[in-house]
């Protein structure tokens, strides 16, 4: 049965080449659009904790800043 | 019109969606290779080489989709004058692309003990491929050009001009002789020419891909709206 699903009637390398690529192809762009959501999130944290007292008020009044620091790790 | 759309509104959504999606993506993903690669039975005539078709057709279906998507929003954005829908598009871009590759490579990878050959210059393909460079060339006009209201130009510009290619893709293997095989599916018709034993895993395989590209959808469009509010926190 195991020996059947990996040769394939002698089409495994092209049926698993096919599979391994698009799974690979979606392990990378998956990591790589993470990475660059964690890196603004970071930059934002960054950012707003620089701010003084008065310019922190003013931005968090806006809803959305403060859901982008609640969801630092949202994934 | 557009206000309950504003990324300010729903920014509480499209953060904590990702993880709910994600979940469903791997369950289906599971099952759907389940299907493909162990319950769906081989073809009569291509034997098991058929299961490539699992990965390859919902791959093109979706880098269609999305591109018509893009030049949707592209045309949305000209008339309704709305930078939301250029945020949109240009977070729905990278996974178009990669969904192109899959497709010519998968493809590929099926013609060889198909019809002898990893290429073939054949209508499909070749329009495929210029598809593929049309994702290119609108994911590198995001990068090199810096002015906000010029990129949306140039990146609907090249959207809509790359649209055009789309129902050349479509309808290729009617109008041409071609090594690319007609469509076996037809969705205005509930006539297939696929069996339902190869139907269902198709099916589930391409929800398993649409729910992939809606994840990395909601993650790019996230990633946006926080560079947007970056620029944001230095005007303070």
């Amino acid at each position: 049965m195991i020996n059947e699903i990996i040769s394939m009637n002698g089409y495994g390398a092209y049926v698993w080449s096919a599979f391994a690529f698009t799974l690979a192809s979606f392990t990378t762009l998956y990591f790589v659009t993470k990475l660059q959501l964690s890196k603004e999130q970071k930059r934002f944290s960054h950012k707003f904790g620089s701010l003084n007292f008065e310019k922190a008020k003013a931005a968090r009044q806006q809803t959305i800043n403060n859901e982008i620091l609640s969801n630092t790790s949202n994934i | 019109m557009f206000k309950y759309f504003e990324p300010n509104k729903i920014f509480a959504i499209t953060s904590r969606a990702p993880k709910y999606v994600l979940f469903l993506f791997i369950v289906v993903l599971t099952i759907g290779l389940t299907e493909a690669l162990i319950l769906s039975p081989e073809d009569y005539k291509q034997s098991d080489s058929v299961r490539i078709m699992y990965v390859h057709v919902p791959a093109a279906w979706i880098s269609l989709g999305i591109f018509s998507s893009l030049a949707l929003l592209s045309v949305g954005s000209f008339i309704f004058k709305n930078k939301n829908f250029a945020l949109i598009a240009k977070s729905l871009a990278p996974s178009g692309f990669v969904f192109n590759i899959i497709a010519l490579v998968t493809g590929s990878i099926w013609g060889k003990p198909t019809w002898g050959t990893w290429w073939a210059w054949d209508a499909r393909i070749t329009s495929m491929l210029i598809l593929a460079l049309f994702y290119g060339m609108y994911l590198l006009a995001w990068r090199i050009y810096e002015d906000k209201e010029q990129v949306i130009k140039v990146t609907s510009l090249i959207a809509i001009l790359g649209v055009v290619n789309v129902p050349v893709i479509k309808f290729s293997v009617d109008w041409w002789n071609t090594l690319h095989q007609p469509a076996s599916i037809n969705i205005l018709s509930t006539n297939t020419a696929i069996h339902p034993s190869m139907l269902v895993p198709l099916g589930i395989m391409t929800a398993a891909f649409a729910l992939f590209s809606l994840l990395i959808f909601l993650m790019k469009y996230n990633t946006e709206l926080i560079k947007v509010k970056n620029k944001g926190l230095d005007r303070l």
